[in-house]
């Protein structure tokens, strides 16, 4: 293989929305290189490609950065860290306002404010927030964009990392990435359940299906210390298109009613977990199909949401269409997703503390492969983005440049070898390949690890088989080979998300309670109990996931890795 | 997969495969924009944002309710111009004003 090597400050991996404000920020330290390297494409890569409907995470007027706090801890029934929420809080707004100066839409009221939709959101035109946000990636003169090129595994020595290791998706070619301090915004992880469309259309999910646990992986191959994995995240979407449902909830005020019309949310709670609970449990009662009640909101809020799906979630505006019948003639289906783990809607993630350091010196963590602070929706991983920015350039100015460990290098050997490997000469009919390892991996996770087809529930024997068959398929993964560099990228997601369904299963064994309906929904023991009042935190060591529950830092206290 | 290449409008510019997040487009033999994984399309219609020639239209899975008809959109600094084309030829056309935010 072709070897590429490209020395650089700070290495941000993924170039999604805490990427490029990452990068955006770090344009201010003209000292510094700044590489950022993506998978894709910039432009559109990450999980806002068609758009976003609103800015979820906003201080309302009247409001405090507390008060937004306050309510993600509720909605993760007390299992999130204060310390990161409010530092994500204190900047939303800030996060708001610097997407207006790059050009986003917001929609404003008589005396030019921000209009607001419920406590927490404010209307936009987000058709365009991506190409925006790469746009302020690139225009910083210290920035090099790197594209196309996947990074699979970090560089670390003596806990503290040099860089990473990726290959070209296009170029085939190796790329050894030096870098003084990383920062890791790869997203979280689809594709580890069999989807709502498991068929022709499987890639029609709520999250962005090329988002595949990269940045989990490699910071667990790397020791990074992982929390709250357990807490899941399924999603409440319309029936098919698996577009968003708040559009509709908040905007036309629908309620969410079962076949016979009753209003059922209010019987199992308003939190996230809940409102796809109490969806779950309708259905199993026989009162399914549930549905957001739309039916006779009138011609023009019809064509108002034709519009607001076609700028965020535009097979649903086609859908609609092909029916001949919207959401003014028909109540809108809906339905839970596949989980995902995501640390921008829950909380798992890397174990960061309140400068965004993870555990291994070096690493920062922004956006969905953060842990501990749920709710951030686009404006808190900006928020993450620009907090994991200043904490790796001061970390720089406090650690000036010395001798890279010649471990290092021998790593990087191991690993392009790796790479080589699978590229090597495809024996005549191998008996099993990528494609069949995914779907293997999914129906394990859907069966024995609470997916859709068992209304998400599981029990401890249940996930001691979804142990064994997961850990069954990894040996697989070493024999797979690749014909070109895009047969390539689907071995290494495969071999993430097997990694990451791993460390999935342990955390949903570790935590003997249900502490959230539906996102970790367990038979055995069916109630919250009081002594996993605490965060479930993981790291592998000698190939073991080793679990310990760490206590839960409340208000006012404040983590710091003070080893850094 | 849920779009389709009209062949005869593809220039083979390439801009369909830079802004594809999930890598899926290439030019074939000919120097056409074609999918090299249909079942792993998204539907973020970023493709048929970035082609000047409107080469790509969009469509649902027959498994998510889609019966024939196809997206298409024209695009310029200003505007997307949405087309609706249902499989018995009817259109439908909804023009979105960029710089406008939704009312939802």
């Amino acid at each position: 293989m072709e070897r590429i090597v490209i020395d650089t400050d700070v290495l941000i991996i993924g170039g999604g929305t805490a990427g490029c404000f990452a990068a955006r920020t770090l344009g201010a330290r003209e000292d510094l290189r700044v590489t950022v390297v993506d998978k894709a494409a910039i432009e559109r890569s990450g999980c806002l490609a068609a758009g976003v409907n609103a800015i979820n995470a906003y201080i309302t007027r009247g409001r405090t950065p507390e008060f937004y706090a306050d309510y993600a801890m509720d909605d993760a029934n007390g299992i999130a860290r204060y310390d990161l929420l409010i530092s994500m809080s204190e900047r939303l707004n800030r996060c708001a306002e610097a997407l207006e100066d790059e050009g986003l839409v917001f929609l404003k009221d008589a005396e030019g404010r921000y209009a607001e939709r419920g406590t927490r959101n404010v209307k936009i035109n987000g058709e365009n927030i991506k190409p925006l946000l790469a746009r302020a990636a690139r225009r910083q003169p210290n920035v090099r964009v790197v594209e196309r090129v996947n990074v699979t595994d970090l560089l670390v020595a003596g806990n503290r990392v040099y860089g990473a290791c990726g290959f070209g998706v296009e170029d085939g070619a190796a790329y050894v990435l030096r870098a003084r301090a990383v920062i890791v915004a790869t997203g979280g992880a689809a594709g580890l359940y069999r989807p709502n469309n498991p068929g022709f259309s499987r890639h029609k999910m709520w999250y962005a299906p090329f988002n595949t646990g990269a940045g989990y992986a490699m910071g667990i191959r790397a020791g990074a210390e992982m929390t709250s994995f357990e807490m899941r995240f399924i999603a409440l979407r319309c029936k098919d298109t698996i577009a968003p449902t708040g559009t509709i909830a908040q905007g036309a005020h629908a309620k969410q009613v079962n076949a016979a019309g009753e209003v059922y949310e209010t019987a199992y709670g308003l939190r996230t977990s809940e409102r796809v609970w109490g969806t779950v449990e309708e259905n199993r009662a026989g009162r399914g199909p549930c549905y957001l009640r739309t039916r006779g909101i009138g011609a023009a809020a019809e064509e108002d949401l034709y519009r607001a799906y076609l700028n965020m979630a535009p097979a649903q505006t086609l859908k609609w269409v092909e029916a001949g019948a919207g959401p003014d003639a028909r109540d809108v289906e809906i339905e839970g997703t596949e989980p995902y783990v995501v640390g921008g809607h829950t909380a798992s993630g890397y174990w960061v503390d309140v400068h965004r350091a993870t555990t291994v010196a070096g690493l920062f963590a922004a956006g969905d492969v953060a842990g501990g602070a749920p709710q951030k929706y686009v404006t808190g991983a900006l928020a993450e983005g620009e907090i994991a920015a200043e904490s790796a350039a001061a970390f720089l100015d406090a650690h000036p440049a010395g001798a890279v460990p010649a471990a290092v290098e021998d790593q990087a050997e191991a690993i392009v070898a790796g790479y080589a490997a699978h590229l090597g000469v495809t024996t005549s009919r191998a008996p099993v390949v990528t494609e069949q390892v995914e779907e293997a991996m999914q129906k394990v996770m859907d069966e024995y690890a609470g997916g859709i087809s068992t209304g998400y529930r599981y029990n401890a024997r249940q996930l001691e088989r979804a142990d064994e068959e997961i850990r069954s398929l990894a040996p697989l993964v070493d024999r797979l080979r690749a014909r070109t560099p895009f047969e390539l990228l689907a071995i290494y997601e495969l071999r993430e998300r097997l990694t990451v369904c791993r460390v999935l299963i342990a955390h949903m064994a570790a935590r003997k309670e249900t502490r959230w309906h539906a996102f970790a929904e367990r038979t055995d023991y069916p109630e919250a109990r009081p002594e996993f009042e605490a965060y479930v935190n993981s790291r592998l060591e000698d190939g073991d996931i080793r679990i310990v529950l760490r206590d839960l830092v409340g208000k006012g206290e404040c983590l710091e890795h003070l080893d850094r | 997969m849920s779009i389709s290449i009209d062949r005869n409008r593809c220039t083979g510019c390439g801009a369909c495969n830079r802004v594809c997040p999930g890598n899926l487009l290439a030019l074939d033999a000919e120097g056409r924009a074609k999918s090299r994984s249909p079942r792993d399309c998204w539907g973020c219609t970023a493709c048929l944002k970035a082609c000047r020639f409107g080469a790509i239209a969009y469509f649902l899975g027959a498994d998510m309710g889609g019966r024939g008809t196809t997206l298409s959109v024209a695009s310029t600094e200003t505007e997307h111009a949405w087309t609706f084309t249902r499989a018995d030829g009817g259109t439908r056309t909804i023009v979105i004003d960029r710089r406008t935010a939704n009312n939802y």
